[in-house]
């Protein structure tokens, strides 16, 4: 397995900079539905983000991370709720609290164990959370879930708020904003720990875990870390997610929720820092767009993610590159 | 106390569908090293085509008559496990385990949709079977003769696939494979046709266990994976790949829960896995593991 290949770190800049100057065109030209899509997109992509820190460069297989996106999710709800809290800057603070502390806990009993394990006990974890936000009607709403209205939210600690019932574009609009704010933030952050030393530590663990061990490496502390960290960027996921979609239900601790941020990065590809992102936001177009059409889109999930494991293991992204490297090639030779 | 006789009952009738379903994840684990996600999905497969086959025939037959459906729905899934492993599964046994977990979990996607396409939203039932038993009284109280009957098919599932394992020559040639696929391979054990039939023996399981719940409770969307995600806790308890485990974990997964369901009904689930991470903290190969 090699390490996500690195291009020279001008191209790289520069492609980032483009990205970042089409996101802050979309509401300009897009309408506000398209506006709100991406911003979908945008917050799954964070998820995405913080997933892969354990699949690709790691090596764990969470089938379990719905637990903190839902955690993220419901702190969220329960704040709003039962604190009254309005701004998002503290729904942030605190969502990022809870799911860190849950994260530090599952983390604990999931990185004793590898592989399969690791995927059973993720799996089975998350399934509790959702069993117990389910069957607590009276603290969580059971299957009714929580309402977190926008007009009910404010950002940047209390400067901008959405009051009225029209406030809806308005609310899209400068949501979109701040998620793309926070989403930067969260890539740049992703991609200076993976290229850290500690990033290095567990690319090195993931392709030869006894060689690191021999080495001195506390594999157990690095694994824990790196799976809180994917946790807290998946809750914030959650957290930026809920006032986007205005509730919050069991169904986002449930194994499909998990299901899909695995589906992310391997329709992205796994081994590129990018692949995520792009598996999320192209997700999402897919879902929505899949569910319009079809009443059974689970089948259509289900067939692409076969194909892709089985002839397309390097996902879009590491697809698109191999091709154009191939492209490259062959117009050098023929040149 | 005939209360604690009822639930000790429910409770067995529960760890036989259990463990059949787990010892069929366990011996394709135990085989092929694959930990198979739609593995509930065939159990879900197994109830939805018994209680179709029931419903369709419970007209033109007598309700004793249709006890002879009840095995259709394992043979089913088993054929289709057959007719899975070659052509999707095989690809995978050189690969990483993630592309392993990947191609079944698409294949849980697949199955779970394929059930809502084919047989709609609304659960199946097959009630008559269990009706046409009747009751017995057990300590004063009524209790189905079906689940008691059903006990005994879990008994003789497990006693069955005890001498086929460790006394058929098929038996042997299983165990060495799942022991050393080159060797076996080396010493002529066509291994491609021992883990086709594992897989399917698997399935059938699964199926069977789908079959003889769906009598007593309804066929509905979403059993597969519920299922898979108690039965991952037999096989965490007892030890994967390890039948006397799936037995033992099945026997203690369902005492629990009939425990837990009659005094705090809601932390059901939470109580289940908080035994398996104890397990696994203590004994990470669970209890009947072997070192891998």
């Amino acid at each position: 397995m090699n390490a996500p290949q690195a291009p020279a770190i001008g191209r790289r800049a520069a492609g980032a900079g483009l990205v970042l100057a089409v996101l802050l065109l979309v509401p300009a030209v897009a309408s506000t539905y398209q506006t709100q899509l991406l911003t979908y997109g945008l917050t799954l992509a964070i998820a995405a983000l913080g997933f892969n820190l354990l699949l690709g460069y790691t090596g764990l297989l969470s089938f379990g991370h719905s637990a903190y996106f839902g955690a993220g999710a419901y702190a969220v709800a329960l704040m709003m709720r039962y604190l009254g809290v309005s701004s998002m800057e503290l729904f942030i603070l605190g969502g990022i609290v809870f799911s860190a502390a849950l994260a530090a806990l599952f983390g604990v009993v999931c990185v004793r164990h590898t592989r399969i394990f690791f995927a059973i006990l993720t799996l089975a974890l998350s399934q509790v959370l959702w069993t117990l936000a389910y069957k607590f009607f009276w603290i969580t709403g059971g299957t009714d879930g929580i309402r977190v209205p926008f007009s009910k939210l404010t950002l940047l600690g209390g400067l901008v708020a959405f009051p009225g019932a029209d406030a809806f574009p308005r609310f899209i609009t400068s949501y979109y904003y701040y998620v793309v704010v926070v989403f930067c933030v969260c890539a740049a952050l992703m991609w200076l720990i993976v290229h850290s030393p500690f990033g290095k530590t567990l690319q090195a663990i993931r392709d030869n875990e006894t060689r690191a061990r021999f080495l001195g490496v506390r594999i157990w502390r690095y694994r824990w870390l790196a799976f809180l960290v994917s946790g807290v960027f998946t809750g914030l996921a959650g957290i930026l997610w809920v006032p986007l979609n205005g509730l919050t239900t069991p169904d986002v601790l449930y194994w499909p929720q998990s299901g899909k941020i695995v589906f992310f990065a391997v329709l992205g590809g796994f081994r590129n820092f990018s692949g995520p992102i792009v598996g999320a936001v192209i997700f999402n177009y897919l879902e929505v767009y899949a569910v319009a059409v079809t009443e059974y889109w689970q089948i259509t999930l289900g067939v692409i993610l076969i194909v892709l494991v089985t002839f397309l293991p390097s996902g879009v992204v590491g697809t698109a590159a191999r091709l154009s490297a191939w492209l490259k090639r062959r117009r050098e030779a023929s040149a | 106390m005939e209360i604690v006789a009822l639930q000790v009952l429910n409770s067995l009738f529960y760890a036989a569908v259990l463990f059949l379903i787990a010892a069929g994840l366990s011996l394709i684990f135990g085989v092929m090293g694959i930990v198979n996600m739609a593995h509930g999905s065939f159990y879900a497969l197994g109830a939805y085509v018994t209680a179709w086959a029931i419903g369709a025939a419970a007209a033109a037959l007598p309700p004793a008559a249709l006890f002879i459906f009840l095995p259709l729905g394992a043979v089913a899934v088993a054929l289709i496990g057959l007719a899975i492993e070659p052509t999707l599964i095989r690809p995978f046994y050189r690969r990483p385990e993630e592309y392993q977990l990947l191609v079944t979990f698409g294949l849980l996607l697949v199955l779970d949709d394929v059930i809502r396409l084919v047989w709609g939203g609304t659960p199946l039932t097959a009630s008559g079977l269990v009706d046409s038993l009747g009751l017995i009284q057990v300590g004063g109280l009524p209790y189905p003769v079906y689940n008691l009957l059903m006990i005994g098919v879990g008994i003789a599932a497990a006693l069955g696939l005890w001498a086929f394992v460790y006394r058929t020559r098929f038996g042997v040639l299983l165990r060495a494979t799942a022991q050393d696929r080159r060797m076996a391979a080396a010493l002529g054990i066509d291994v491609g046709r021992i883990y086709a039939l594992a897989f399917g023996l698997g399935c059938f399981m699964a199926g069977l266990g789908g079959a003889i719940v769906v009598p007593s409770q309804a066929a509905v969307l979403g059993m597969g994976v519920e299922v898979l995600v108690i039965s991952f806790v037999v096989v965490v308890i007892g030890g994967l790949g390890s039948l006397e485990g799936a037995l033992v974990g099945a026997l203690i997964v369902s005492a629990l829960r009939t425990i837990t369901i009659h005094f705090w009904e809601e932390i059901e689930l939470a109580a289940l896995y908080l035994i398996a991470a104890v397990v696994l903290l203590i004994r990470p190969t669970g209890l009947f593991g072997r070192r891998s």
